[in-house]
Formats: C-alpha cells, structure tokens, sequence
C-alpha cells in the first residue's frame, strides 16, 4: 500500500476535520476488515464525514483522483462487503447517525445511514410501532449496511426484507453527484433505482439519506418451541404448517450441535433434542390463538417430544436469545468456524441436509446447522481447530461444498449475507455469463469508472466501454438492405 | 406465403423479414393493421416468437437493422405512455404462455411472460395458492404486461406490489442477450435486483419473457366492509385510524366522486375466529360512520373506473401522496374539476396511491391534469395520466422523474444503446 499523499490527505482534512479523519497506522487496522476477518486489507485512509455535502466533497476528490472508496456502517458484515480495496479509502458513515424525521401518519421514518437498526425501532415503539427487518446483529448493525446488504432477519418470512421497506434514498453517485431514489410517495415516476440500490453492496454509490417504512405491532406475538427428534421431522412440520395456508413471522431451526452451543452461551433453556422449531405467528389474538392450535397439532403428528409456548414476553425473548446468539455461541464448542449462509428451496431440505451430514463424516469437520426455515435458508456453522494441520482448508473447501449444494438445489449462495469478497468466485457458478455481464452494465450506469467498492460481488471485474456515441447506421442499413422507420 | 406476409405489406426489406418469419415459422409473422397501432403510430410487422431464444433472436436482428420494437402481451394497457416517436415491429409475447413450474411446497411459480393472470391463477388456485395481486383485466392481461406496467390494485396494502412479489426474471436485450437476475428462492441477495428494475420500466430496457414470484396461500376466509362517511376530513379520519389501529386488514380503498359521499371497503382474510374478532374491533372504530358488508362490485372498482362510454372526453390518471394527505387532495380534485367544469371519480387506497377519473373538453382535461400534477408533486406525489383522449392537447405521460433522470438514461444507454425498445414512451424522453 502507498501512503496517501499529502496533499490529497490535507484535502481531506480539510473537508472531514481532524475527527473526521484516520490516516495513523495503528488505527487504520481497525478497518482492514469486516464482520468477515479472514480477509484484510489496510486503507490509506478512513473518511468519518459528518453530512451529505462532507460525503460528496470526499468523493469528488476520489472521482479526481480516481481513488477507489468503500463506504462502510457498523463493519458487522459477513462477507467482506465493507473490506477496503487495494490503494483505497473507507468512508464510514458512523457519524452520520440522526434520525432526521420521524412520521406517524404516514408511517414513514427518515434517517441517515449511521443510524443503529434497532434504534430507528426504539424510536418509534412508544407509538407502538417498528421497523421490520431484524438481522440478528440488530443491536449494532446501521441501516446503511442493511441497505447494502438489503439484510432480512428471522422475521422477513413475514414482513420482507430491507427492500420492501425502503421507499427511498439520497444517494451520492461514484462522481459525486447527488440523486434521489424513490421517496415517501409510491411508484415515483421512472425506473426503480432504489430496488437496485438496496442489496447492491456499496458498487453503486453511497446512501446518505433513507426513507423507511414503519409497521404497526400487532396486536399479539406467540412463540412456539418443539422439539424434535431430527430436521427431518422438523423439517415435515415446517412444510405442513405452509401447506396448511399459514404464514408465521418467523419459522426457525437448530439442529443438536447449534442448540448445545446456544445452551452453552446463554442458557436459554431448551431442550436437549435432534432439532429444536421455533415458530412465531402474530396478528389478531383470535387469529394467532386458532392457528396456534393448528400449529401445535402439526408438530405433535410429525413427532415433536416436547412443545413449549412461551408465556410471557421475558419467556420469549430468551427462546430469541438464545437462536440470536448461536453464531457466537459456536466459540463455547469449537476454537474456529465458518459461517456460512446459502438458501435452497424449502421443499429440498432433508435431501441437502443428509448430503451435508455425508459430506461432514468424509471430511472429518463437524458441522451445526441454524436455519430460517420457513424460507430455506441456510447457516450451517462450519466448526474446526485451525491448530490441527489440514483443518482450515477442509473446513473451507466444506464450507463451498455446501453453496454447491444450494445451486444445485436451485437455491442461491447467499440469502442475506451477500456476496462481497468471500463469494464473487461463486456467481459465476450460480449465474450464466450474459447474465452478469447484463448486471455489469447497469453497474456501468452508476459507476462507469469503477470507483465505488471495486472488485466485489462480480467474479470477473468488466472495464465500462466508451459510451455508444450517437446513431451509427448499420452496414446493412446503409446498404439498402433493411431500413429504419 | 399469404398476402398478408408479403414483404411488401409489412414494409420490411425482404432480406429481413424471411429472416424474422424463419425463426417464428410460418404463420406467427404478419402485417400489422390498424387494430396494432400504439399510442397513434402505426407499426409494419407483428410477431409472435414460440421460444425465448427466438424472441431475443427477432430482437436482435430488429435492433441490428435500426427499427423500432415494441413488445405487447395482450395490448390491454398498450396506450400507457406516451407514443412512441417510432414503431416499426410489435413484437408479442402471446406463444410464451407456459407455466413453467409450480413449486407449490416452496411456494414459488416461474411462468412465461405471455401467460394471463387470469390462467396463471386458476393454476395455482389448483394447490391452494395465488399471486397476491389483483391487476387490471386479470383475464387478458399478461404476466409480462402487468410487470411492465407495474400494475397492482388493493391487495398492495398487505402483500406488497410487484417489486416484492418477484423474485426472478429473464429479459431479452436488444443485442439478443438472454439474461436471468433473481432466482427462484424468495430469499437470495446474489447479484443486483434486476427484476425490480424491469418492473414498471414499460419495456424499455429489455423483453420480459419470463418471471419467477412469491405466492401467498388463498384466504381461509374472507369478510368485507363499506364505510361511509359525510366528507373527505372524516373519511381520512377513519382511514388513519384503521392504519394506527391492531386489525389485520388486506385492503383499504376509499371511493370518492363528484355526486356521492366517500365511501371506504376493507377487507379482511382469516380463521373465522380471526374475522368475528376484527369485525367487532372494526365496528367499534366506525362507532360514529355507517357500516355494512360491502357489495361484490368492491372487487372490481378499478375496472368500473376504466369503464367509461367515451374515450374522448375521459382522462385517467394514476396518482401518488402521502396518505395523510387523502383529504387534502380530494379537496385538491374537487377544487380543480370545479375550476374545469369536469365531472370526476376517484378510487384511494390506503397505500397513498389512487385513480382519477376526469370527464369533460380535451382542452379543460389536460390545464386540470397539468394544474394537479404541480400541485401533487409540490407535496412530493406525483401524477401519471394513463388515458389521454386522442384531441387532447399534448401532456407528457409521467411528469417530473427528478435528479435522477441522467442516471435512468444512462441506464437506457447501457441495455438499449440504440434506442430500440418503446422508443419515446418513458419518463424524460426514454
């Protein structure tokens, strides 16, 4: 890495302030990487601006200068999305933290990208409202993250995902200019480019501002504990309970190494079995209380040994702790491990199950599994020692194994993770070359000098063409061949 | 070769057009007549490709000799936009009708663009199922029409619109490029979001030829209301209640007109149980406004809109606010249509979005047209005219798309660099 030169770093100072700028070696490491940390790359600098002017000064320069930028959030990511690029700068948006209107009426919320996830819900749940999606790191992820991620959450069964509750944006493009997406109306005239811009990583721009929509709570939330004697029953319930026309707002899994580990952290206090359920149904308490029924009944016929609804709301909130805090918790039962997360179709479960099951004894590493069940997707916990030669490159070469197994299930390599650093090597497996040659090109709209977190998410980076210039006859229109109208 | 596929009637150099009528096959090319027309211009040729990869095929060549394409499903909304600077080709999705497959345990189906709504329903209705969606003219209208329109009716409240119905699509790009985007998972962050990006587009980026979404389970059980209420501020009173309040309702609209006091529907879908309990919860909010079950006629109010006698004197526009601002705008179109001397009509849903319909002279549809629109979009909304009677004087489609128009264009010029698809039918020119 060269160190920026000072000129460009005065220039910078000068937009962000002494506070808004980190160039010392020693705190530069700690943005060498994200949520996923066995990739790292040192910046040149961190950007920390504290409003939209700040963000486009900062970004011009980089357009000048063509120096490539990653925007990063809380850096909670999982798959290397905020990891800076060779010869780049990051520009975190932690200072840019308010929350800048808050609309009852109309229920929509406006805040800026720094803005903590369970924050923007904190802020409005005394007018009984809250913010939908709800990835597990909730309590420190940014909204500007989510946007980039577009995360879901064990409740996105439900509610969807960041997308469905973004309605629009203020975006700060890789030239510095400043658009906006959507709005707090619906159906704004033209394409849809906040629907690309969320889940787009950080390769189209940075988002300064967002307008969220807020949900009512409903009137009551019952969740439901079964245990089971392996994810294939549990898995025979889950299916039941969508075929019988219900749609809880959340169906999860754990198989018996993630429910030991989630023991082990937090005590949640769940049963020692081969697959623990939980499913949560909210609504009307007359429609949740008559579809609990239902719910209990089809996990009592697929072989549930042990059915506990939680009773109250502290109750609950230890079931949710306990199935929140699995990834960690796999520290208490394996020195490393690899998350992974993969999506396959529902109804494909007990097939890549057992294939994952084979796949675990032949390679000799262990394997927890943590779904969200009701729509398949998958976190299997890869679990090894790295001091033990060979174990690391078994785990990983298990770990691509399993995303193999969701594309030929006809799944996807990541449900809500993304793409980033960790799997741009996968889409080429999960998706045909015109296929991300057409994405490309749409990145060469926003982006075509490929400043804004290069080298992420594609496997094949694509240099923008010149811009077709104007109208070119073809050589057959010239000829008389074929005419235009 | 009959008459009608002559080279001559259709306009094309004959080179080309046994090119195009090889790869539909005999009988799926003919010359277009006066009964194709969009938006008042008149095209050459229409085709109907049986395949995908004769459809990108067509388009390809189409793009490569310079004409104007434009791609049709049933034509029900053909006149949506504005007219094409130039038609040369309708090239039709009617032969891609196929539903592909109907993963019902996985609650997903991929069908072919050409299938109607109507048919694509009534299979999944066969396992319990349905798109959550209630289009306009379910029984012609195309999956691919009702993407690219982005087409969607009360059932948005609860179920969201296309945008997070979707989870898949494949286009054909003017330079003959099949692309697929999404998947058939509905939980997959791999890649850009490009179904949302063709939904709504009007065809203009790429051919939709086929889409994988996200079904929802037919209701066990369904209950409706009508509510009315004496004027607009007590209609938006109630509405905003309902929105603040724990019923768990599927639609919301609110029926609104120049000789009749506003009326709201709400439905609701459940356990019996569930319906007894939220009718009570129902009937306690409207304690002060008349309540009763709501006439069948609910479901198709949109339609009812569109059913107008005659097209020369009729506008319909698609507007967008803030919910909160539901009374204000009725206010807003009563004032204006006062102003015009024009009669109107007007469907809301809760979601903010609504139609208008405005009856009277051309010349007084189109200054009150142009007079709401400033006004909406002051207020952040916005407003798009979908009908437009032929003697109006001209009045762009869509209005303002805002800052990011350069970007959409840019957008354009990636995938349609020469202006191939719908050319002139969008927002800023596109």
């Amino acid at each position: 890495m060269n160190p920026m030169e000072a000129r460009i770093l005065a220039e910078f100072r000068t937009i962000a302030g002494d506070r808004g700028l980190i160039s010392s070696p020693e705190e530069l490491h700690t943005y060498e990487c994200d949520g996923l940390t066995n990739f790292r790359v040192m910046p040149r600098a961190v950007l920390l601006p504290n409003s939209t002017e700040q963000v486009q000064a900062i970004v011009r320069i980089c357009h000048r200068e063509r120096t490539p930028f990653v925007a990063r959030g809380s850096g909670t990511g999982l798959s290397g999305g905020a990891l800076p690029v060779e010869n780049g700068i990051v520009i975190s948006l932690a200072r840019m933290n308010r929350i800048l209107e808050v609309d009852f009426p109309n229920a929509r919320v406006v805040v800026e990208p720094g803005v903590i996830n369970l924050d923007v819900t904190g802020r409005v749940s005394p007018q009984d409202y809250f913010y939908a999606p709800d990835p597990s790191s909730q309590s420190i992820c940014s909204i500007g993250g989510n946007v980039a991620e577009n995360s879901g959450g064990a409740h996105c069964l439900k509610y969807g995902f960041t997308t469905t509750h973004v309605l629009g944006l203020e975006v700060v493009l890789a030239d510095g200019s400043l658009v906006h997406f959507g709005g707090k109306t619906l159906d704004a005239p033209g394409y849809d480019l906040a629907g690309v811009f969320v889940g787009s990583e950080g390769t189209l721009g940075v988002a300064t501002k967002v307008i969220l929509r807020i949900v009512k709570r409903p009137e009551c939330v019952r969740t439901l504990l079964a245990a089971f004697p392996s994810t294939n029953e549990a898995g025979a319930a889950v299916s039941d309970i969508i075929a019988a026309g219900m749609l809880p707002a959340a169906i999860e899994m754990m198989d018996n190494l993630a429910i030991q580990a989630a023991e082990a952290a937090v005590h949640a206090n769940y049963p020692n079995c081969g697959a623990l359920l939980l499913v949560e149904l909210d609504g009307p308490i007359a429609e949740v209380e008559a579809l609990m029924i239902q719910v209990n009944e089809i996990c009592r016929s697929n072989g549930a040994s042990e059915i506990r609804v939680a009773q109250s709301d502290a109750e609950r909130a230890l079931v949710w702790k306990g199935r929140k805090a699995a990834f960690a918790a796999m520290g208490r039962i394996s020195p490393n491990y690899i998350v992974q997360d993969g999506v396959i179709p529902r109804t494909a479960l007990p097939r890549v199950m057992s294939e994952i099951e084979r796949l675990s004894q032949e390679a000799g590493v262990r394997v927890a599994n943590v779904f969200h069940a009701g729509d398949g997707n998958l976190h299997p916990l890869v679990l090894y020692d790295r001091r033990i030669a060979g174990q690391e490159e078994a785990a990983e070469a298990l770990s691509s194994q399993i995303l193999e197994l969701c594309i030929a299930a006809g799944g996807s390599i990541t449900g809500e993770h993304g793409v980033g650093e960790d799997k741009k090597k996968m889409m080429s497996k999960m998706f045909a070359e015109p296929d991300l040659a057409t994405m490309q090109r749409v990145r060469c709209a926003f982006d075509p000098l490929q400043l804004s977190n290069p080298t992420k998410v594609f496997p094949t980076p694509r240099l923008c063409g010149e811009k077709p210039g104007e109208y070119v006859p073809h050589p057959a229109e010239s000829a008389g061949i074929a005419e235009r109208y | 070769m009959d008459a009608a596929t002559k080279p001559e009637a259709s306009g094309l150099h004959s080179a080309l057009h046994d090119k195009i009528i090889a790869l539909a096959g005999n009988g799926y090319a003919r010359a277009a007549t006066a009964a194709d027309a969009v938006a008042g211009a008149q095209p050459k040729l229409v085709v109907e490709p049986g395949t995908e990869r004769e459809l990108a095929e067509i388009l390809r060549l189409s793009n490569e000799a310079g004409l104007a394409v434009i791609p049709r499903g049933s034509g029900t909304k053909l006149g949506w936009g504005n007219s094409p600077t130039h038609a040369s080709l309708i090239l039709s999705t009617a032969r891609l009708t196929e539903v592909f497959e109907h993963a019902w345990a996985d609650l997903t189906v991929s069908v072919g663009a050409g299938c109607t709504i109507q048919r694509l329903q009534e299979t999944l209705a066969q396992h319990g199922q349905r798109l959550a969606l209630d289009p306009l003219w379910p029984e012609k209208a195309t999956v691919g029409g009702v993407l690219s329109t982005n087409d969607s009716g009360a059932l948005r409240l609860r179920f969201g619109a296309l945008r997070d119905l979707i989870i898949g699509v494949t286009i054909a790009l003017p330079d003959g490029t099949l692309a697929s985007s999404g998947g058939k998972v509905v939980k997959n962050v791999a890649g850009y979001d490009l179904p949302k990006l063709v939904t709504g587009a009007l065809g203009t980026l790429g051919v939709i030829t086929r889409a994988v979404f996200r079904l929802h389970p037919l209701p066990r059980n369904k209950r409706s209301f009508s509510i009315s209420a004496s004027d607009g501020a007590e209609m938006q009173q109630f509405v905003l209640a309902v929105q603040n309040s724990k019923l768990a309702h599927t639609f919301l609209q609110s029926h609104f007109s120049d000789d009749t006091s506003p009326v709201t529907d709400i439905l609701f879908e459940g356990t019996e149980a569930g319906l007894t309990a939220q009718e009570t919860q129902l009937r306690k909010l409207s304690a002060l406004a008349s309540i009763s079950e709501a006439s069948t006629s609910t479901w198709t109010a949109r339609e009812e809109l569109w059913a107008f006698s005659d097209s020369a004197d009729t506008a319909i526009a698609k507007i967008s606010i803030l919910p909160a601002n539901l009374a204000r705008t009725i206010e807003l179109v009563k004032r204006i249509a006062n102003q015009h001397q024009l009669r109107w009509k007007s469907l809301m849903y809760a979601t903010g979005l609504g139609w208008l319909r405005l009856e009277g002279k051309a010349g007084s549809l189109r200054d009150a047209l142009q007079t709401l629109r400033g006004e909406l979009q002051g207020q952040g909304g916005s407003l798009v005219a979908f009908h437009r009677p032929e003697k109006m004087p001209a009045f762009d489609a869509w209005g303002n798309a805002g800052d990011a128009l350069p970007l959409m264009k840019a957008v354009k010029q990636q995938l349609d660099p020469k202006n191939t698809l719908n050319p002139g039918r969008f927002v800023g020119g596109i």
